[in-house]
């Protein structure tokens, strides 16, 4: 797992969680341990590999009442932005 | 120079690569130039998808554990201790006793363990089938059981036997209607993840099989925390469900002595694990197998049935000094297992890191499979026979 402090749409990154490589369901179950270990207002960027990111993670982010901030693919990898809402 | 080949655990993995290994080495065993050490804590071997019918079909704990010797080829050495440490500068396996065992080739399968302690009222509240002290307070829950509210769900991922609590969300709905008593429960299932399974064709065949039999799929339910005041379990996604009787796949971790060795990472203990080659890490002695790896497949007796040979075949391979060849060179990720469905019914799960399952129209015969599986288990698996 890699920690930076970027910025994605102008929004402070506190974590990333690089789960490339990782298979279904692991880049969800990462940030599902992010978001459990993490304080309200905390900005979470997951990088996966796995196709069923882009599908999965909104999804669950949409049911567990946090933010989805951005979603955007990069160079072999998506990186899913999540604000942890409550 | 002796080749000394270390297996740490004694289940599926460990015993099935140490008997191939015997077979294979034979010669160089008999000549005093190789050994092969199988190190178990118990001492016994335990049939665990066995559990699930201690809870569902009647089996009897007993029949269910073997003498680990007695499974073993006799050119297999075995020490009963528990690992402490593996120290990879001297490759030395230390144990709490203060044995020490030297290797050049080490073999980790040494499985996966249940922390049910790891949730809050946990072990008051709910009931699992991962221990057959578990799958008997289960047993004994649902004999009790006289009608109510029963959620079937899962602490956390990834976990043992994938399909054992759908099959035993199936079963119990069997039995219920066989005991009168469907119209008065509510069952719900509940998944971590969107789906009903992780592997999307498995999901596409049981989910309709959940609607069927009027089981209630609650997707994206992780549980965050059991009111034993209210009989409630709620979700880290805000859910909230009533129960009457609790069943949760308990949290699975790892060893310990893994993360304390820096072999595998905390929290979970996974061992990175090369998915062709079975080496752990960049590690060209050290292998692993069976649910102690980090690899995308099922933590499942056939998982580490299937990678044995494949271990064995890397061992054989630097013992003769050259390169592994032949059709166990490299491990493709083939798990096959079989899932009940119910009344009697079963359908078969076969697939590797390149096809997904197709799983056939689910029928007795999948079902009579299992059972004639389980009941020749010992006779067949641990020696190599199939």
């Amino acid at each position: 797992m890699i920690e930076t402090a970027a910025t994605t749409a102008g929004t402070a990154i506190t974590r990333t969680i690089d789960a490339r490589g990782s298979y279904c369901p692991g880049p969800l179950m990462e940030l599902i341990r992010a978001i459990r270990e993490g304080q309200v207002g905390d900005v979470l960027a997951v990088r996966s590999t796995d196709g069923g990111s882009r599908v999965d993670i909104p999804k669950w982010i949409e049911k567990a009442g946090h933010r989805l901030v951005a979603l955007e693919t990069r160079d072999g990898f998506d990186e899913i932005v999540v604000e942890k809402v409550r | 120079m002796v080749d000394r080949i270390l297996i740490l655990g004694g289940g599926v993995g460990g015993t099935l690569t140490a008997n191939l290994l015997a077979r294979r080495l034979r010669r160089r065993i008999d000549a005093g130039e190789a050994t092969v050490t199988v190190v178990d804590a118990t001492g016994n071997h335990v049939y665990q998808p066995g559990f699930m019918y201690i809870a569902m079909g009647g089996e009897r704990p007993e029949k269910l554990e073997k003498r680990e010797r007695a499974l073993l080829d006799k050119r297999v050495a075995l020490v009963t201790g528990v690992v402490d440490r593996v120290d990879e500068m001297v490759q030395t396996v230390g144990l709490t006793d203060g044995t020490v065992l030297p290797y050049d080739q080490l073999v980790l399968a040494t499985g996966s363990r249940i922390l049910p302690e790891a949730i809050a009222h946990f072990e008051d509240e709910a009931h699992h089938f991962y221990s057959a002290e578990g799958a008997a307070r289960l047993r004994a829950a649902l004999d009790a059981f006289q009608g109510g509210t029963i959620v079937v769900g899962i602490a956390s991922m990834p976990y043992k036997c994938p399909p054992a609590p759908l099959e035993v969300s199936f079963l119990i709905e069997s039995e219920l209607r066989e005991r009168g008593l469907r119209d008065k429960t509510k069952l719900h299932y509940c998944s971590p993840i969107g789906r009903a399974f992780t592997i999307e064709s498995v999901s596409e065949m049981a989910t309709p099989i959940l609607e069927e039999k009027g089981i209630e799929l609650h997707t994206f339910f992780n549980v965050e925390m059991i009111h034993p005041d209210r009989k409630v379990i709620e979700s880290l996604e805000g859910e909230e469900l009533a129960y009457d009787l609790l069943i949760l796949v308990p949290p699975h971790k790892g060893a310990q002595f893994l993360m304390d060795s820096g072999l595998a990472p905390a929290p979970g203990g996974w061992l990175p694990t090369d998915r062709h080659t079975l080496k752990v890490g960049e590690r060209p002695n050290v292998y692993a197998l069976g649910d102690a790896t980090d690899l995308p497949l099922s933590k499942a007796g056939s998982t580490a049935h299937f990678e044995a040979p494949v271990v064995v075949e890397g061992i054989v391979a630097a013992v003769e000094g050259r390169e592994p060849a032949g059709k166990h060179a490299e491990y493709e990720g083939k798990v096959m297992c079989f899932f009940e469905i119910g009344d009697n019914k079963g359908t078969l799960l076969q697939f590797d890191y390149d096809h997904p399952p197709r799983p056939p129209k689910p029928n007795q015969l999948w079902h009579l499979g299992k059972l004639v599986f389980n009941k020749t288990y010992f006779h067949t698996v641990p020696k190599g026979r199939v």
